[in-house]
C-alpha cells in the first residue's frame, strides 16, 4: 500500500506535534495497537474516520472546559445551585456533551477542602476535563491521598490551616466529580471569561488552588 | 471486631492506603497511538463489544508486574484487545496474522501504520 | 443520618470497594439510585440495576491511631449488597 507521505495526523487538532513516534523503533504494544484498530475497520465494527473523529473529540475537551463551568457558577448564584444538585444537567446547559457520565460538583469554602482520587484504578471526569494527568493515574496518588491527603497537598504545594476540614473523594463506581473550588478574593467586577483564568486544572481535582488575579 | 483483611486476599489494584513514595509530577504529551488506544476503548464500549468494568477486570487480573512493567496504554491496548477477543471481534490467529503483516510493514510506527483512508 | 457498615467479605473477582473501608462504619450522605452491577458487567453478564450510595467515614473511623487528621472524611461509592444499616 502506498505510503502518504503528507500525514496530516503529524499535528494534533490543537496544533501542537504529537509527541515524535513516528521515528521511534516500533514496540509490541504499538503492533497491536495498529492490529487491534485494522481489525476493528476490516470486520465492521468502526471505521477509520470514526477513530480520527473520537481523537478530535476527546482533543477539544480540556480544562478549558470545567473552567468555564467554575467561572459561571461564581458568577451566577443560581447556576451555583444547579451545578451543587445535577453537575451533569449543568454541564450540558451550557453546552458541554458529557455524554451518560453522572457529575457530582463537590465545594470548596472556608472550612472545607475537597481532592478527588480514584485508588482502584484511575476514574477521571474525562467527558468535561479531557485526559488526566499522569501524576493522577501514579501509584502514590492512589495510594496515598486517602490515608494522608495533607502530606500530599504539601507536595502540591497547598498547605491548608488546622480549621480546614479536608473531604476525599473516592471514585469508586459511577460517579466522577469536579471540585469547585472557592473564588479567589481580589476578583469582585471581574467577568466570567477572566474568572476562567485562574481556574486551574488541579484546582478542578483538589491538589491546588485557583491563581490570584 | 477488628478489620483483619488476610494480606493474600488483597488484590493489589486495590491500594488505598498503602505506603508509597513521592508522588511523581512529570508528566508526558499523549502520543498519537495513545490516543488511538483511547479511541478503540471509547468506541468499542459505546458500540457495545465491552464494557469499561471489563476492561477493569482484565486490569486487574493482569497482576501488579504489569503494572511496572508496561505504560498505562500498553496496559489498557492489552485489556481492550483481551476484551475483543472474549467477545468474539476477532480470533487469536486473526490478531496473530495481522501482527505479523504490520510488522513486515517497517520498524517504525510510521512505516508501520496504513496511513488513514481519506473519508 | 443512616449508619452503615461495609461488610468484610473478601472475595476474589472484580469488586469496586475498597479494601481499605471494609468492615468500617459510616453515614449515608447521599443516596445515588440504582446502576448496572460491575461485578457482573466485569464478565460480560447483564450488570442487575443496584442501589448505589455515596457512604461517608471519618479518618479516624477509617485509620484509627494512623489517621493523618481524625476529623477529615472519606467519602466512597458502595454498592448496597456491600452494606449493612445499622439504624
Amino acid at each position: 500500500m502506498p505510503h502518504d507521505h503528507h500525514d496530516h495526523d503529524h499535528l494534533s487538532p490543537s496544533g501542537h506535534p504529537y509527541r515524535a513516534d513516528d521515528d521511534t523503533p516500533l514496540t509490541y504494544w504499538q503492533t497491536l495497537e495498529i492490529a487491534v484498530r485494522e481489525l476493528l475497520i476490516d470486520k465492521g465494527v468502526t471505521t477509520a474516520a470514526t477513530i480520527a473523529r473520537q481523537i478530535d473529540v476527546m482533543d477539544a475537551r480540556s480544562p478549558a472546559n470545567g473552567a468555564a463551568v467554575v467561572a459561571r457558577a461564581w458568577t451566577d448564584p443560581a447556576f451555583k445551585s444547579r451545578l451543587l444538585t445535577d453537575a451533569s444537567m449543568a454541564s450540558r446547559d451550557m453546552g458541554f456533551d458529557i455524554g451518560p457520565l453522572r457529575l457530582i460538583a463537590v465545594e470548596n469554602t472556608a472550612q472545607i477542602h475537597n481532592i478527588i482520587v480514584c485508588t482502584l484504578c484511575s476514574c477521571y471526569p474525562r467527558n468535561l476535563l479531557g485526559l488526566p494527568p499522569d501524576w493522577y493515574k501514579s501509584r502514590a496518588y492512589r495510594s496515598r491521598t486517602v490515608r494522608e491527603p495533607r502530606a500530599v497537598l504539601a507536595e502540591f504545594g497547598v498547605t491548608l490551616g488546622a480549621d480546614v476540614t479536608i473531604r476525599v473523594h473516592d471514585s469508586t463506581a459511577d460517579m466522577r466529580y469536579i471540585v469547585l473550588p472557592a473564588r479567589p478574593a481580589g476578583t469582585d467586577g471581574m467577568d466570567a471569561a477572566a474568572l476562567a483564568g485562574l481556574v486551574t486544572r488541579d484546582c478542578m481535582i483538589g491538589t491546588g488552588l485557583p491563581l490570584a488575579p | 471486631m477488628t478489620n483483619t483483611i488476610p494480606p493474600d486476599a488483597r488484590r493489589w489494584h486495590d491500594m488505598g492506603g498503602d505506603p508509597a513514595g513521592p508522588v511523581p509530577q512529570d508528566q508526558h504529551d499523549f502520543s498519537l497511538w495513545e490516543k488511538r488506544v483511547d479511541a478503540l476503548m471509547v468506541i468499542g464500549s459505546s458500540t457495545g463489544h465491552f464494557t469499561v468494568d471489563g476492561l477493569r477486570r482484565v486490569l486487574e487480573d493482569m497482576g501488579p508486574d504489569a503494572f511496572d512493567r508496561l505504560t498505562y496504554y500498553e496496559r489498557w491496548i492489552a485489556a481492550i484487545n483481551q476484551n475483543l477477543i472474549e467477545s468474539g471481534v476477532y480470533t487469536t490467529h486473526d490478531l496473530a496474522v495481522k501482527m505479523a503483516q504490520i510488522t513486515a510493514r517497517g520498524d517504525t510506527y510510521g512505516t508501520a501504520t496504513t496511513p488513514p483512508t481519506t473519508p | 443520618m443512616t449508619r452503615v457498615r461495609v461488610h468484610t467479605y473478601m472475595p476474589p473477582g472484580h469488586v469496586r470497594t475498597p479494601a481499605y473501608l471494609r468492615g468500617k462504619t459510616g453515614v449515608i450522605e447521599r443516596a445515588l439510585g440504582p446502576f448496572p452491577n460491575p461485578e457482573t458487567l466485569a464478565y460480560g453478564l447483564p450488570g442487575a440495576r443496584t442501589d448505589l450510595y455515596r457512604v461517608r467515614f471519618t479518618m479516624a473511623e477509617v485509620w484509627g491511631d494512623m489517621a493523618e487528621t481524625p476529623t477529615d472524611t472519606l467519602d466512597a461509592e458502595i454498592f448496597g449488597h456491600w452494606l449493612e444499616r445499622l439504624d
